[in-house]
């Protein structure tokens, strides 16, 4: 039995944590092949090569892969399924938009968000804003489904494995990239960061949410808001945990001026130590906080961010 | 143009949901539903586009039980000309799943053939993300996933994304499969007269039989439960206390 990891890149270059955490999840499914699709590939399919647990990197460098369009990715690896039993990629942006594709190209279910694995067609996932997990068991011939990264850890390094070319299928042309807005940040990526700090509405403005990015900056940490915080424009959409958003689960989660709802909990209720600062002492932020601060977070915050 | 929306009954965001002891599922019975919130986004951005004269028509379909009725209802009464309920199942704790949905709304786009199918990114019950994609798949049409905007223009749809690491536009051409996000827009409240305007408003009823697809589950649920509880820790009275006890206790400074 073989799995088809797609590989996540950016401009290509590797999503190197969201595919070693992913490679861990399919440790008890076999051989595994990863998949680097993009305009340029041969640096990411080196790095995937020497990331533990993978026999063989298929590379595709087409111009029509890019910028992670659907419609060639999709039909690529359709192309690429006949030896496969499992067909699984990290559950990002990019590989929610183009596994269920896939799995409509060939006739099956696919499913979002695995945390578990416990054999060829028996998977755990969350439903309900994580509220339920489920242990379900696929029929289907090929199990196509993305991992949750955060619920596993990243594997290792080996020696290379082989990199052995194919070619990219003819673009269908339905879409085309007319532009990235993309947020160059040295901060640590918040899908992996070990501490996150985030805020919320209570922040109160675009400016003040400053006071949480120096904070973050001073704890080498990621950045993150509730929904409230980016619909008001205090950060950017892709700082989003939650439910809807990113689900994080660093060792450190310090959440400000958040109020706990079901959707926000969902992206952060895994975290190790969690620590809530609140001025509201029944917020239900504080019910799966570990250390809770009751104050007002403009007079706290600064305070932390001098003294540690 | 002719716009086609799904839209999906679901428990609403506000109720926390019971898991039941035993394992077979959530309890369903009695508990507040509405329109998953995401399909309110897709709804008021086709009301809109209708409203800016780009969409002539708007069509919205819901598949499950007979109570999706109501969610149809909704939809009318924000300003959908049509709605189709595909009757699926009497059981409302069967879910369909998106690969049943989405080949079930695929014999809806031949009969319909809408130029834009407006949908949500995901359902927030399964949480499943999938469905739009499926079908864009399935028809072999060109698909904007977690749209933050939308313009239509010169037989496309120019579309920007929200996506890992900001935001992403492209073009697609028409028809197409368009999911929509939470910055898209803010979905309108509905007024009484425009609720009893719709009850007027023509819901057609078909059957996932007569549409020939098969909604047998490929995921067999095995158990559903409840997962590990978090308790709340202590409370600290200080900036200097909650740092001593990062560090001394909890180990993470
Ligand atoms: C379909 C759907 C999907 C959603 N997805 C997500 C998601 O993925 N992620 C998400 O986060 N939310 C999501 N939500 C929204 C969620 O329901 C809440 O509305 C949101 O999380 C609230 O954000 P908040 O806690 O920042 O704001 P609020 O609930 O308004 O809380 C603000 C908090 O700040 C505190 N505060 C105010 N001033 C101060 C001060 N000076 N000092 C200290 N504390 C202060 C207040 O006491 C309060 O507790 C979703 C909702 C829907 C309907
Ligand atoms: C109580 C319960 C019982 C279940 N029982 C079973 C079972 O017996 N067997 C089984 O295999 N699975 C079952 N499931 C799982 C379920 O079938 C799938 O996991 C689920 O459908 C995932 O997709 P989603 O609804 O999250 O769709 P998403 O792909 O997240 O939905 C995205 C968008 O698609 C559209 N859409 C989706 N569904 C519909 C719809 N019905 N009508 C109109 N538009 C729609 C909407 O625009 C929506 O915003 C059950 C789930 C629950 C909660």
């Amino acid at each position: 039995m073989t799995v088809l990891l797609l590989a996540e890149t950016h401009q290509g270059r590797l999503a190197t944590d969201a595919v070693a955490r992913t490679l861990s999840a399919l440790a008890p499914l076999g051989d595994v092949h990863v998949l680097v699709a993009a305009g340029e590939g041969a640096e990411a399919a080196r790095e995937a090569a020497s990331l533990k647990g993978v026999s063989k990197v298929l590379l595709a460098e087409s111009e029509s892969l890019r910028h992670g369009l659907a419609e060639p990715a999709a039909a690529l690896i359709a192309s690429l399924a006949s030896g496969y039993r499992h067909i699984a990629a990290p559950a990002t942006a990019f590989a929610r938009n183009i596994l269920p594709r896939v799995a409509a190209l060939l006739n099956v279910m696919v499913l979002s968000d695995v945390i578990a694995v416990h054999g060829a067609e028996s998977f755990d996932r969350p439903v309900y804003a994580g509220n339920a997990v489920q242990t379900v068991q696929s029929t289907d011939p090929v199990v196509v489904f993305t991992v949750r990264t955060s619920a596993f850890a990243a594997v290792g390094r080996q020696e290379g494995a082989p990199v052995e070319r194919v070619a990219a299928v003819a673009d269908p042309g339905l879409s085309s990239w007319i532009e990235d807005m993309a947020v160059v940040s040295e901060r640590p990526e918040l899908a992996s960061a070990r501490v996150v700090v985030s805020g919320g509405r209570g922040v109160g403005s675009k400016e003040s949410f400053d006071a949480i990015i120096q904070l973050a900056d001073k704890m080498g940490a990621a950045v993150g808001a509730s929904r409230a915080a980016v619909d008001l424009g205090y950060a950017p959409n892709d700082w989003q945990v939650g439910q809807t958003g990113k689900v994080v689960a660093p060792d450190l989660y310090v959440a400000v001026g958040i109020s706990g709802a079901i959707q926000h909990l969902a992206g952060m209720k895994d975290s190790k130590v969690i620590v809530a600062i609140n001025k509201d002492e029944d917020a239900p932020i504080f019910k799966v906080a570990d250390y809770a601060l009751v104050g007002d977070l403009f007079s706290i915050v600064p305070e932390l961010t001098g003294k540690l | 143009m002719k716009i086609l929306v799904p839209v999906k009954r679901v428990i609403d965001y506000n109720v926390k949901v019971r898991v039941r002891t035993d394992g077979s599922g959530v309890d369903l019975a009695n508990v507040k539903m509405s329109m998953n919130p995401f399909d309110e986004i897709a709804v008021e951005e086709a009301v809109r586009l209708k409203e800016k004269g780009v969409a002539s028509e708007i069509v919205v379909v819901s598949i499950g039980v007979q109570q999706a009725k109501d969610t149809l209802r909704s939809a009318l009464a924000m300003g959908a000309d049509r709605a189709i309920l595909i009757d699926a199942t009497s059981d409302v704790n069967q879910d369909i799943e998106p690969l049943a949905v989405a080949r079930l709304l695929s014999r809806i786009v031949e009969a319909e053939r809408p130029d834009l199918v407006i949908a949500g990114k995901q359902a927030i019950d399964n949480d499943m993300n999938a469905t739009g994609q499926m079908l864009a798949g399935l028809l072999g049409w060109g698909q904007a996933t977690f749209a933050s905007k939308i313009e239509i223009a010169d037989g496309r749809a120019v579309v920007t994304r929200e996506v890992d690491g900001g935001l992403q536009t492209i073009g697609v051409r028409l028809p197409a499969v368009v999911t929509v996000d939470l910055r898209l827009n803010e979905p309108r409240y509905v007024s009484l007269p425009s609720i009893m305007k719709a009850k007027k408003k023509p819901l057609e009823e078909r059957t996932a039989a007569a549409l020939d697809v098969d909604v047998t589950p490929r995921l067999k649920i095995v158990r559903t439960v409840e997962p590990p509880q978090r308790v709340a820790g202590v409370r600290v009275a200080s900036v200097d206390e909650l740092i001593e006890k990062l560090k001394n206790q909890a180990g993470v400074l």
